[in-house]
């Protein structure tokens, strides 16, 4: 770990032994990192035989274009069933945890009223609540509501617990002067208006943010849609994707496509929004 | 929403200190009018932006820790409409049956997993917050991990652990040729699943090491090397003092999160061949034996653990902020 440690600053011309190792370092991660994918990918493009013939994981697929485990994955996997329902889900939680978010931080942040120190402690000591631990008896509360196998469990639970997000509003609204609301207010604008019209827009890298952190964890996420949507029309990406071990059995070609259409969409996402994410989930798991 | 237009009218500093004798024919009746009629609505204003957010709140996080607290002291199947008291049977079954508790074994693994994790996240923050080419290909290879599905990245291992998969390959290049079943023996699965772990959640670790170190100001850096300090010095001086808080914040992440961990397990083995952690356990006793009086307990157990690690956490490192970006 420490191989570069005793390093100088490397000279410009030479390179040092120490630089040399850095990027050998490097490189090794990298290789660590993307080996398992591309293995994976490799194997996507394979027919059953292929894999079949002991050739080992790392030989090249015959046929560079072939696509037809994308086409059995796709079809026979509900994948599209999936994208819906996770597009379905992730629209409407995303949607309501902006808004929830922003009201509460709007609220705590702008407002003076009694119990606020307990509200405050409300949502603190929810962070350390591990959800994974209570749905136990989350599970009952959703099942109370007959909510229980429908897409609306997810998303009520999406939205109903993600404290983070109100810490990222909270750390914004904290930022826009209040100067500004008192100008509004004395133009004659209520306490919603002024939500809506001032802070709501000024919060848009806030909810810049909380949208990709949001997303992402909401399309990865496999307890709680596995938990609460048993039935296989309600399959989002994770738990479609999980299903495959079932009847594909020992069918690595269709697992591993399977495996490459749920990665895919994040790859592009990322390569798009790099900064916002780092950023992101940086804030994100720090609050 | 519409009962709040009303009432954010401008505070009235008038009826707060007495108006100016001047200014007084004009405003003395209207400011404490509006005050009786305005006091309650604006004392409301900030209850209707809570309203949603805190029903949310309680009903999915408070009322469930409540139940699990009463589920626990009772038989419960979790169907049946009948449950009896049991008072804390459930707890001296968890302390009295070994094997229930014998699972926090597992977590040793992922315990030790994150030490690695950390330590390979620190050494790259370190390098990579210093000029290097490519320095965004390798940060985005190394933080990519951590944004993949889990279930993708269970069957991504699946594979490369499979006789003759990926990993075999790999040792074969290298003249290694190995049989072993890597998934076969609880140690070896156990290892596995733990080096799966690492490869996933490296990437955050590393981010927030070096958003933290990008936030020292780069004359200190600058002044440092006109004093003639090395890299290592420039590290034990500058940049450990710095990532302090992310790196205690780390640890707890790591702690709690080797005690619950669920999904790579879950996915992988199902808890097989020994790999059955503490979460795993519950999930199966709430949703496969429906013992949910049993389940609760173990939840609440965790719950105990885990709140009392984040105490100890804030007392160990007070107040310190963590702030970045």
């Amino acid at each position: 770990m420490t191989l570069t440690a005793p390093a100088r600053t490397p000279s410009r011309r030479r390179p040092g032994i120490a630089t040399t190792l850095t990027y050998l370092s490097l490189a090794v991660a990298s290789l660590v990192v993307l080996l398992p994918l591309a293995v994976v990918f490799l194997t996507s493009l394979k027919s059953y035989g292929e894999i079949q013939d002991g050739r080992g994981a790392l030989a090249l697929p015959d046929d560079w274009l072939n696509f037809s485990n994308y086409a059995t994955a796709f079809h026979d996997g509900h994948l599209l069933t999936a994208f819906g329902n996770t597009a379905f889900i992730l629209l409407f939680s995303i949607t309501g945890t902006v808004i929830i978010g922003s009201m509460t931080a709007y609220a705590i942040d702008r407002f003076d009223f009694r119990f606020k120190k307990l509200v405050m402690a409300g949502f603190l000591v929810a962070t350390l609540v591990p959800g994974v631990t209570t749905q136990v008896a989350t599970f009952q509360v959703v099942n109370g509501f007959g909510l229980f196998d429908t897409r609306w469990a997810p998303i009520l639970l999406y939205m109903g617990t993600d404290i983070v997000s109100i810490y990222i509003f909270l750390q914004f609204v904290r930022g826009i002067p209040t100067s500004l609301d008192e100008a509004a207010r004395l133009d004659g604008a209520n306490a919603f208006t002024i939500y809506r019209k001032i802070i709501f827009p000024l919060l848009k890298p806030a909810i810049a943010t909380v949208v990709i952190i949001k997303g992402i964890t909401t399309y990865n996420d496999f307890y709680i849609p596995f938990l609460y949507m048993p039935s296989e029309e309600l399959g989002t990406m994770s738990t479609a994707l999980f299903r495959f071990k079932g009847p594909f059995g020992a069918h690595w070609e269709n697992i591993s496509a399977g495996a490459v259409l749920v990665i895919v969409p994040t790859l592009v996402v990322f390569l798009f929004l790099q900064r916002y994410i780092y950023n992101g989930f940086a804030q994100g798991a720090t609050k | 929403m519409t009962r709040t237009a009303s009432t954010a009218a401008p505070p009235d500093p008038v009826t707060k200190d007495g108006p100016p004798p001047g200014r007084r024919p004009r405003h003395s009746a209207a400011p404490s009018g509006r005050s009786w009629r305005q006091q309650p609505l604006r004392r409301l204003t900030p209850w209707l932006f809570l309203v949603a957010p805190l029903t949310l709140l309680i009903t999915f996080t408070y009322v469930p820790v409540g139940n699990m607290l009463f589920y626990s002291l009772t038989d419960w199947d979790g169907i049946s409409p009948d449950r009896n008291f049991v008072g804390t049977e459930n707890y001296t079954e968890l302390l009295t049956r070994p094997e229930i508790f014998r699972v926090f074994g597992v977590s040793l693994y992922y315990l030790a997993a994150s030490v690695v994790q950390i330590a390979v996240a620190l050494y790259f923050a370190t390098v990579l917050s210093f000029d290097l080419r490519f320095r965004n290909l390798f940060k985005g290879i190394l933080f990519f991990p951590y944004l993949i599905n889990g279930v993708a990245i269970g069957f991504v291992f699946l594979y490369f652990f499979q006789d003759g998969g990926t990993l075999d390959s790999v040792l074969s290049w290298f003249g290694v040729s190995t049989d072993h079943a890597w998934l076969g023996s609880p140690d070896s699965a156990n290892t596995s699943l733990a080096g799966v772990s690492v490869w996933r959640f490296t990437g955050l670790n590393f981010v927030l090491f070096l958003g933290a170190i990008q936030s020292i100001p780069g004359e200190l850096y600058e002044a440092a090397q006109l004093d003639g300090a090395s890299r290592w010095k420039q590290f034990k001086h500058i940049i450990a003092p710095s990532i302090r808080p992310v790196l205690s914040l780390s640890v707890i992440l790591a702690i709690s999160g080797s005690l619950s961990v669920f999904e790579i397990p879950y996915i992988m083995t199902g808890g097989a061949t020994g790999t059955s952690t503490f979460v795993i356990q519950t999930v199966k006793f709430a949703f496969q034996f429906n013992k949910t009086g049993l389940a609760s307990a173990c939840a609440v157990v965790l719950l105990a653990i885990i709140l009392v690690i984040t105490w100890i956490q804030r007392r160990l490192v007070p107040d310190e902020k963590v702030d970045l970006v």
